[in-house]
């Protein structure tokens, strides 16, 4: 089932002289259930791309359709109420909120989601257990390390049960070992319980564990390719 | 939860956070403390002009309320004090004839208010008895009829305890009388002026020398005890002695009633300027704080907080960093109040003289009261409120997907 569609999406930055084409007329549509890499240098849109499929940022034109929903019709107050319910959100750094607890972290979200206190302790213990966390439910971020911070912020962008989640360059800031923990446990919970994935990266070796490849250069899609299913 | 999050995220930066609580209460520390101090000077004020010159009730003829003369007296003045003895509330009253009197002595000679008074009753109702320095209060004296003078007329006109003066008055008749007292004692009350144009005679010296009938006096003075409220007894009497003009102490002396509502208004607009400088230190530390959190902000704006809670979440914290600090202060303002109130401030030291000079008393015991520090709680309330809007605006206008961008 498609869950995004993206049609002749383009976003222009005016700079003082030159005008920037951050994203020059991109077409892309996404499966539930995916497992995808965009890929790209630096400055080649991969943010921009993501920024504006999750609804943080708007398009110079074009359009993209989350759930039959056109998002660019949403007024700014239910486009935040539909980021919350239906996109997960996991950025390089900064995921976190410092002055609440690994547990308090996962919550917070089904906490705005007016989510019962009961449903939000399991959800949140299964969430943390999933990601490899179960014991660190009540440290502070500042406690954990890089890698484990990030293992939080996909817990809690599972939390409130998206239909998707958005992840640009998780592992920039990590080290290898934690990169590749951080990617098996989000391969598993893609394979397990179906989350789709749609991650941006600049590491070949995070390429490597993606099902479904997208290269970006200048704003453009250069390749899109799929690998069959091996185990 | 956005609460926890606000009240935890006060203490993130400790020292700064410390230091803004501790201005804060610092700052409202000085104002409860100025005003419970301000409202005790006042008190004590009222009470001792209350005790020692106006009294809660005055009667006067009307015509003796308008000019002193001699010859504006009321009649039964013993019927009319029994009758106002037996009110609820009445510590005692006591009857008096005033008339302006030129004293002199060896030498010099002042201007007074000279008071015939029933010693008895009037050291019931006013205090000059108790603010005796020397000599005794109108007790017969081996050689001549005693007056009691002021400490400053003492000293203007070189006067001790058993020193002769001459007292001339206009008698009933309009005749210039002259008759010799000695200094039977010496009062000094808070007030100089006081202290200087009064003097007192005993009721049957003041019969003789002015003429007037048995039982007449130009004023009765009622005293009722620690209460401000005098105004039930004063519309009793009004009714019961229509030809007679009745006085409360706020319409004796009128700057008495308005000493404790100029001074709360004082001391309000004193507060008021210190939370206003501290609302500013606050705004600056939120803006600071704001700065700083932009890409922690803005992920909580791109994962579902909306303008409302993020709103919120700044305005809260602002408003506990002022509360921290504003309770704090009430506080320690308070507790500091509370060990003035029986211990007391001793002034004499610093401006003693002057004080006594303005009628003050110079240990000043502070008076703190639950409307005070509900007043100032609010004012508080308040500097937070509006210390919180500013900044909270600011978070509101960031923009997730700049804020979140960790590469520009
Ligand atoms: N707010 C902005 N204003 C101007 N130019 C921007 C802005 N954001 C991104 N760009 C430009 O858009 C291009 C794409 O940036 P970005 O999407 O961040 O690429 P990537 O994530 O692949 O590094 C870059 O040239 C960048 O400088
Ligand atoms: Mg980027």
């Amino acid at each position: 089932m498609k869950i995004i569609t993206v049609t002749n999406l383009h976003k222009f930055y005016q700079e003082t002289e030159v005008e920037v084409k951050a994203v020059n007329g991109i077409d892309l549509s996404f499966e539930e259930g995916e497992f995808t890499a965009v890929v790209g240098p630096s400055g080649s849109g991969k943010t921009t791309l993501l920024n504006i499929i999750g609804g943080l940022d708007k398009p110079s034109s074009g359009e993209v359709i989350i759930d039959n929903v056109n998002i660019n019709d949403l007024s700014s107050s239910r486009l935040i109420d539909f980021r919350m319910n239906n996109i997960g959100f996991v950025f390089q750094s900064y995921n976190l909120i410092p002055v609440l607890t690994a547990g308090e972290n996962v919550e917070f979200i089904m906490h705005l989601q007016g989510r019962p206190k009961k449903e939000r302790e399991s959800r949140t213990r299964e969430l943390l257990e999933a990601v490899g966390l179960g014991d660190r439910i009540n440290s502070r971020p500042g406690k954990l390390s890089g890698g484990q911070q990030q293992r939080v912020a996909v817990a809690r962008a599972l939390a409130s049960k998206p239909k998707f989640v958005l992840a640009d360059e998780p592992t920039a800031n990590l080290d290898s070992k934690s990169t590749e923990n951080l990617l098996e446990i989000m391969e598993k919970l893609n394979r397990e319980e179906n989350i789709s994935f749609i991650f941006s990266t600049h590491d070949a070796r995070v390429v490597n564990k993606a099902r479904r490849v997208i290269r970006v250069e200048d704003g453009k899609v250069i390749s899109d390719e799929t690998k069959e299913l091996k185990k | 939860m956005i609460w926890i999050v606000s009240w935890r995220n006060v203490w993130r930066n400790k020292l700064r956070s410390s230091v803004v609580i501790i201005a804060m209460s610092l700052g409202v520390f000085a104002g409860v403390f100025t005003m419970a101090f301000y409202r005790g000077m006042a008190n004590q004020r009222l009470k001792s002009a209350i005790k020692t010159e106006v009294s809660h009730i005055q009667l006067h003829t009307p015509a003796f309320d308008k000019v002193n003369e001699i010859d504006n007296y009321m009649d039964s003045a013993d019927v009319r004090l029994a009758y106002i003895r037996q009110q609820a509330g009445v510590v005692n009253a006591s009857k008096r004839l005033i008339v302006n009197a030129i004293v002199n002595s060896a030498e010099k000679g002042s201007g007074i208010e000279l008071m015939g008074v029933d010693p008895e009753k009037e050291a019931e109702v006013t205090d000059i008895k108790e603010k005796l320095i020397a000599g005794s209060y109108l007790e017969d004296l081996k050689r001549g009829k005693p007056i009691v003078i002021g400490e400053k007329l003492a000293e203007k006109l070189d006067l001790k305890t058993g020193s002769k003066i001459v007292v001339g008055i206009l008698n009933v008749s309009g005749q210039p009388v002259y008759y010799q007292y000695r200094v039977g004692g010496i009062f000094k009350t808070v007030s100089t002026v006081f202290d200087e144009s009064t003097a007192f005679i005993r009721y049957d010296d003041i019969l003789q020398m002015t003429g007037l009938p048995e039982g007449s006096a130009h004023e009765i003075a009622i005293y009722m005890g620690d209460t401000q409220d005098s105004s039930p007894l004063a519309n009793l009497l009004k009714k019961t002695y229509p030809g007679l003009d009745v006085k409360e102490w706020r319409e004796i002396m009128p700057e008495l009633g308005y000493l404790t509502e100029t001074m709360d208004v004082y001391m309000y607009i004193f507060i008021i300027i210190i939370l206003l400088a501290l609302g500013f230190g606050i705004v600056n530390t939120m803006l600071m704080v704001i700065l700083e959190r932009i890409r922690e902000i803005g992920m909580l704006m791109a994962v579902g907080m909306n303008k409302l809670r993020v709103f919120m979440m700044i305005m809260l914290e602002t408003i506990f960093l002022s509360l921290t600090g504003g309770v704090l202060g009430i506080i320690t303002g308070a507790w500091v109040s509370v060990i003035y109130s029986t211990r007391g401030i001793d002034l004499s030291g610093l401006y003693g003289k002057g004080f006594a000079a303005l009628g003050y008393d110079s240990v000043i015991y502070t008076v703190i009261q639950p409307k005070m520090i509900l007043g100032v709680s609010l004012l508080v309330i308040l500097t937070g409120i509006a210390a919180s809007v500013f900044p909270a605006l600011k978070a509101l206008r960031l923009n997730p997907a700049e804020a979140v961008r960790t590469d520009v």
